[in-house]
């Protein structure tokens, strides 16, 4: 039993962790991507259908089985779809939007070519 | 027929697949990555279902193919031709399928044990994978509704509201109370279908821009289900992935709100004025 408290302390730890400055832009597509990860519960839904016994108990695995193929293919293709609008949106649009919402990179960049011509200032100098 | 056993190499592969998780959601949270990461996610997923199949005691596999047929025959269809437009309430109802499936998979094992005594800690495992599983599943049927515009919108209020919800919770904290004292599937039954009602009664107020917000906090709900129901089958890769969604889906919600200006008690309960709004 600890074990698997153990695993669930960390893993929440690292779910929280793991995301961090997301551009708004990017909030639906996360939420449909990790709407499709905890479609892992198909995982659950074959092991309950596949060590079942009677119909009462078929039949629920049934169920499962379907509800959690949905969840699995729905998020993952629905995700795709919302990334590949992104992508095929005008360049103009797109990069208008990655300019805007890359910030930290963005600065990242600048600071990093500033530093790079500042020094060779220095070098001219 | 109990549940089969995870062997060596199944346990690695899922923990690769779950690995694969992580990654998925870093990606996911940066432009460059994001659709990469999507994939990768994907492929984490393929890699523990194929495990699945190659499990030593999983039967049945013609039924489980068949699940896997119906989902797909239907998913893929409505997830490709839905229009960009319709993209929100198609991930509401993708959640709520999967929080309904958590529930489901809960239940069937628990009315397996409980022939035989069973410890608490067993049976809340279970009632927290119904409780959540099912109010994410018809918060989610009620969000799809709202966005379809199947019905008004609009935040829906009605007297008594506030009256009535503390009545449901009440029920619900003696159906938990009554099931650990019974350990009667019965019971859980019951408290699965007072869950559904506290589900809808819990969305109905919310309505117009905020239900993107709750949507995302129902994915949180459905990871934690899912959670849960991998604590009932003692599973890791499902207590990993239900875990990291339920964490970084809070986050995720709270980010959300922010991004509005608002804060999330404020977003989830202003429609019952029990939190006064500064704003308005």
């Amino acid at each position: 039993m600890i074990e698997y408290i153990t695993v669930f302390v960390l893993a929440a730890f690292v779910g929280y962790e793991v995301i961090s400055k997301v551009p708004s832009i990017l909030h639906t597509p996360l939420m449909s991507g990790s709407n499709a990860i905890h479609g892992i519960i198909l995982v659950g839904a074959m092991l309950i259908a596949g060590s079942a016994h009677g119909t009462a108990q078929m039949t629920l695995g049934l169920i499962a089985v379907i509800l959690a193929t949905l969840n699995v293919v729905g998020g993952f293709v629905v995700t795709d779809r919302m990334l590949e609008m992104f992508k095929s949106s005008s360049p103009r649009r797109q990069s208008k939007g990655s300019a805007a919402q890359g910030g930290p990179e963005s600065t990242g960049k600048g600071s990093q070519s500033g530093s790079g011509s500042s020094s060779t200032n220095g070098a001219a100098k | 027929m109990n549940i089969p056993s995870i062997p060596t190499y199944a346990a690695v592969i899922y923990l690769l697949a779950a690995v694969c998780f992580i990654l998925a959601l870093k990606g996911l949270s940066s432009p460059k990555h994001a659709r990469a990461g999507n994939l990768l996610g994907a492929a984490g997923m393929l890699a523990a279902i194929v495990t699945t199949f190659t499990l030593h005691g999983i039967s049945n596999l013609w039924l489980i193919a068949v699940g896997m047929v119906v989902g797909v025959a239907i998913g893929v269809p409505a997830a490709r031709l839905v229009k960009m437009t319709a993209m929100p309430q198609m991930v509401a109802a993708f959640n709520g399928v999967g929080g309904a499936a958590a529930a489901v998979v809960a239940i069937t094992e628990f009315s397996r044990e409980a022939s035989h005594p069973i410890a608490i800690y067993r049976i809340v495992e279970v009632l927290f994978s119904v409780l959540v599983g099912s109010v994410s599943f018809s918060g989610s049927v009620l969000a799809f509704a709202k966005l379809q515009e199947w019905m008004t919108g609009r935040p829906v209020t009605y007297p008594a509201q506030q009256p009535v919800n503390a009545v449901i919770g009440v029920v619900l904290l003696a159906l938990i109370g009554a099931s650990i004292a019974t350990s009667s599937t019965l019971v859980v039954v019951i408290l699965l279908v007072v869950s559904l009602i506290f589900g809808v009664l819990f969305v109905l107020p919310i309505g117009g821009a905020d239900v993107p917000v709750l949507i995302s906090l129902l994915n949180a709900f459905t990871g934690l289900a899912v959670a849960a129901t991998g604590f009932v089958l003692q599973n890791t890769v499902l207590i990993v992935g239900g875990t990291l969604v339920g964490a970084s889906g809070t986050l995720l919600t709270q980010m959300m709100s922010q991004a509005m200006g608002r804060s999330l008690p404020n977003i989830l309960f202003s429609a019952f004025g029990s939190v006064v709004t500064a704003g308005q």
